[in-house]
């Protein structure tokens, strides 16, 4: 009763009130996870024989297998990744201007805006990869349909992060060209471009980083490149061979983060 | 033949006065922001629209060049009603009239000078603005209005790195790039210290002047107004309250603008 805190009135007043929903939530939640790994069956038992077989696999990749004939096969899938992954890039970026132009509510009229948005919706519900398989069902194995899938992912990146970027900028400047009588490619131009351009490229620069990465993705499952290669090396139990492949994407994909990171610097 | 549309009259007699008839807009229905506004400004000048803020008068001002669309009425003006205009036919009535902006406006990351030539915009086809290859005449032009508002030495630098009167000063030599056969100047000074505020005015009054631009000049300084208006238009709550030359614009009618009183002390 000696608590000096306490005001006069004897009632202290609390500053933090707990909040049960919050906590009642939090225990579901531990509940859940528990009664899911049981479902599962991801057990202690599980993990150990999995951990065993883990190290078994990792043991035979060494030493990665740098032989001519694989380094050959290596550079060869490396090559046609690269090209897949630029290509898509250059392709999406010069796509994406139009099509994220048209799904910005500021410049293009409501119904060419929601078709816009619709189509980068679609573009964007899919991952890299079920695109990718759908596209080698439809134009058959190989790097056409790697490249058409990165192409679609692209856009639904790009694309939207130009709308966004668009909506965005400062519409006096558009204001004072359309003032002029500027006609709309010129207005687009002049001014919205001008405003936009600087982030539009470090999106891109990121896109080439992130195809970079996904050209090898899409090749497991048919789209041509190192993954292909990849894939290939798995089926055989080449693990070895396995090792190699991995240490090169990792070189690859660390020097696009190094070059897209250059690109940002440099035009921001 | 309908008999209560306007004959169209003959762009060369009517030159470019502009003719304002029973202008009405309503951003929100039944809430007019201007009442039927009828308003004719001469062909040569500076007309001055005072008024307090809110009252409709850079609506008025961006009515005429159709920044902003008009529920009813119309605007005559090289005999075109321009209220009814759309597409091709909007935009080459919209470079024969320059606008000078509050905020200057000007497309922060372009240079002076392109900044300046966008007002050829209207004129040259898409290609050249593209490629900045715009038409000889056209840059030496762009350099000559430049060096006439001061600005000669600044053309290539971005537009972000000047000042608020050196930009104001970009969007002066702008609106005369389009060589415009009427100037619209929406609050240009308000962003403006006093002392840039009065050269702008000048720099306006002159420009306009030597080429016998006529001016339509949306202002608060009532000071400004006086001084360099031909003829000042009061305007409050959507209409149009007082018409006549600076000299009539006594205190009282003042008041009658503003509304209240003890401020005019």
């Amino acid at each position: 009763m000696t608590d000096v805190s306490s005001p006069p009135g004897g009632v202290r007043r609390v500053a933090f009130p707990p909040s049960w929903p919050t906590r009642m939530a939090c225990i579901a939640l531990a509940l859940y996870v528990v009664y899911a790994c049981s479902i599962l069956d991801i057990g202690r038992e599980r993990l150990v024989a999995g951990f065993g077989h883990g190290a078994r696999f990792v043991s035979r990749m060494f030493p990665p297998n740098f032989a001519h004939d694989k380094l050959e096969l290596l550079y060869g899938g490396m090559i046609e990744s690269l090209q897949i992954a630029i290509i898509a890039t250059t392709v999406g970026v010069l796509l994406s201007l139009p099509l994220g132009l048209s799904a910005a509510r500021n410049l293009s009229p409501l119904p060419l805006a929601w078709a816009a948005r619709a189509t980068i919706v679609l573009f964007r519900t899919f991952h890299p990869v079920i695109i990718a398989i759908l596209f080698v069902k439809a134009v058959g194995f190989g790097a056409l349909a790697g490249v058409l899938a990165l192409i679609v992912a692209s856009l639904g990146f790009l694309s939207k992060l130009v709308a966004e970027a668009v909506e965005e900028m400062s519409m006096r400047q558009v204001e004072a060209v359309r003032a002029a009588g500027a006609p709309f490619l010129s207005l687009v131009i002049m001014g919205v471009l001008p405003q936009v351009m600087p982030r539009f490229i470090g999106f891109s620069a990121y896109l080439l980083d992130s195809n970079l990465r996904n050209s090898a993705l899409v090749g497991l499952v048919g789209g041509g490149g190192i993954g292909a290669t990849l894939f290939t090396a798995f089926q055989r139990f080449d693990y070895d061979f396995v090792l190699s492949i991995v240490l090169a994407i990792i070189a690859v994909v660390m020097a696009g983060e190094l070059v897209s990171g250059w690109m940002r610097r440099v035009f921001q | 033949m309908d008999a209560s549309t306007p004959s169209k009259p003959a762009a060369a007699e009517l030159g470019r006065s502009l003719v304002i008839r029973n202008l009405r807009k309503e951003y929100r229905a039944g809430q007019p922001v201007l009442k039927d506004v009828s308003l004719t400004v001469e062909g040569r000048g500076m007309t001055a629209i005072i008024g307090p803020s809110g009252t409709g008068k850079s609506t008025l001002i961006r009515c005429i060049n159709r920044l902003v669309d008009p529920t009813a009425g119309e605007i005559l003006f090289r005999g075109q009603d321009l209220a009814r205009l759309n597409g091709r036919e909007l935009r080459i009535a919209r470079r024969r009239m320059g606008m000078v902006f509050q905020e200057y406006n000007l497309v922060e990351r372009l240079s002076v000078i392109e900044n300046v030539l966008c007002g050829r915009l209207g004129y040259v086809p898409v290609w050249r603005a593209w490629l900045r290859k715009f038409p000889a005449q056209d840059v030496d032009r762009a350099f000559h209005l430049l060096d006439a508002v001061g600005l000669g030495d600044f053309a290539t630098q971005r537009a972000d790195q000047l000042s608020g009167g050196q930009r104001q000063r970009v969007g002066i030599a702008r609106a005369l790039m389009q060589e415009p056969d009427l100037l619209l100047a929406d609050e240009p000074t308000s962003s403006l210290d006093p002392k840039t505020s009065v050269e702008i005015m000048e720099l306006i009054a002159r420009r306009a002047g030597e080429r016998d631009i006529p001016v339509i000049v949306n202002i608060h300084n009532v000071d400004l107004a006086r001084r360099f208006a031909d003829r000042i238009v009061g305007m409050s709550k959507g209409e149009i309250v007082f018409d006549g030359p600076p000299q009539a614009l006594e205190d009282a009618r003042l008041l009658q603008i503003y509304g209240g009183e003890g401020w005019l002390e």
